[in-house]
């Protein structure tokens, strides 16, 4: 019996592959977008700007405080009341580009309140422009420490990339969703969708430990 | 779409949306209380001397960091009926968030743990303490300080993450959004006060973090 279902799902392969190149399509855009848009709010919220420094912060506040599932169903339901029509394609990439904006930004500002003040005066004083500062001298080193959380948060957001399937996005796990209709093996098919998502996740995370020992060696702590 | 927009209906559908908030609470309230005892459990088996309990809690927490909890939720709702085993929607929910949040709540508390300086329990000996006056007074007062504002902040993703229960049906904040919309499609009346409701939730959490994290530093110093 087992058997039987194993063949019948190696038989929809072609099809777990295809939602799998689906997923890698949304997170893709999503990340690089988004990535993007962060490093911007980033500066803008280490910056000080008066104006946009709460209002980013109220923002991110906002979306860090609601489930991306509800995200997700606001902007694909409520988007189309202010004449905005969106595919489900589009829909998911706009929620997860902003997700992953807001949890960027505020890696970035971590990392760039981490650079010493003393490092921008000096840069200040040696006759650098405010975007050659950030350019030569800050960004380099907020990177430093940036760079482990951001791939961690990268792994997050291609996890919450699975959520979109609610909305009718032929991601992986919509496909499982599919598949177990029709192939009535909860273990086996959504296994096989747990194996894929590993696949990509798992060296990432394997990563972003390296990055963190990598990165920190310079400033070793001694334990005791 | 704004001036459209009806309070009148959101006052009509308000036993519910109270009613759900409640299920929200109780479930992720649930789930928390599970992910402690499993986070507890794996972190000792990780941290053991033995070799494979330790290398089992690893692929465990590995396993579940690795893949998101949408599809581990899937993979016990429908995969438990194929081994014969039937829970209700609302078990089996627990069941994935306490087993989800417990792989990060084992993280969570190993880096505690493992904040504090051996020295620490070094001297603890040679002053003649005991375990347990060694766990009492020397090692979880600094491991707690250290430990409690990540295990809000993980507690602030858990209600979050209950979002997810709604797909398998069960009556919580996010589904009284969908029943809104369905009943009477009205999605902006719906989605945003389940939003509401969660924002609600999060400034709270975030504003117990805050204070513990005054709190305990100044216990510290």
């Amino acid at each position: 019996m087992w058997l039987f279902y194993i063949e019948q799902l190696l038989g929809s392969l072609p099809f777990f592959l295809k939602g799998l190149w689906m997923t890698i399509a949304v997170s893709g855009l999503s990340l690089l977008a988004g990535t993007l848009v962060g490093f911007l709010w980033g500066i803008l919220r280490a910056s000080r700007s008066r104006l946009l420094k709460p209002l980013i912060g109220a923002w991110v506040d906002l979306v860090r405080g609601t489930p991306f599932l509800v995200q997700v169903f606001i902007i694909f339901f409520i988007l189309p009341e202010f004449g905005i029509h969106l595919e489900a394609f589009a829909a998911a990439v706009i929620a997860l580009t902003n997700l992953a904006a807001c949890f960027i930004c505020e890696i970035v500002a971590a990392g760039i309140e981490s650079v010493p003040p003393g490092q921008r005066e000096a840069a200040a004083s040696t006759g650098l422009s405010g975007l050659q500062q950030l350019r030569y001298v800050i960004l380099p080193q907020a990177l430093r420490v940036s760079l482990p959380p951001l791939v961690g948060q990268y792994v997050l957001l291609i996890k919450d990339s699975s959520v979109v399937s609610a909305i009718g996005v032929v991601d992986v796990t919509r496909v499982g969703w599919l598949t177990v209709q029709r192939v009535p093996q909860g273990l086996l098919v959504f296994g096989l969708v747990a194996l894929l998502y590993f696949i990509i996740c798992y060296p990432l995370i394997r990563l972003s430990n390296r990055l963190e020992n990598r990165m920190s060696a310079g400033y070793t702590r001694s334990r005791d | 779409m704004l001036e459209t927009f009806n309070f009148r209906v959101i006052l009509e559908y308000m036993p519910l949306f109270l009613r759900c908030f409640w299920a929200t609470l109780w479930l992720s309230g649930a789930g928390l209380l599970g992910a402690l005892v499993v986070g507890t459990l794996a972190c000792g088996m990780r941290i053991g001397r033995f070799t494979l309990l330790s290398w089992a809690a690893g692929a465990y927490i590995e396993s579940i960091r690795s893949t998101p909890l949408l599809v581990q939720l899937f993979f016990f709702y429908f995969g438990l009926p194929s081994l014969g085993i039937r829970m209700s929607e609302a078990a089996t929910g627990i069941l994935a968030l306490t087993l989800n949040s417990g792989a990060y709540m084992a993280e969570i508390i190993r880096a505690g743990i493992q904040s504090i300086p051996h020295g620490q329990v070094e001297a603890a000996v040679s002053s003649g303490l005991n375990y347990l006056q060694r766990m009492r007074h020397i090692i979880l007062p600094q491991a707690i300080g250290v430990t409690l504002p990540p295990l809000l902040g993980q507690a602030i993703v858990l209600v979050k993450d209950s979002a997810l229960l709604s797909l398998i049906s069960l009556p919580e904040l996010t589904r009284a959004g969908q029943i809104m919309t369905s009943e009477r499609f009205m999605p902006a009346e719906g989605f945003l006060t389940s939003a509401l409701f969660y924002l609600l939730i999060y400034y709270s959490l975030k504003a117990l973090t805050h204070w513990s994290q005054k709190r305990l530093i100044y216990m510290q110093t």
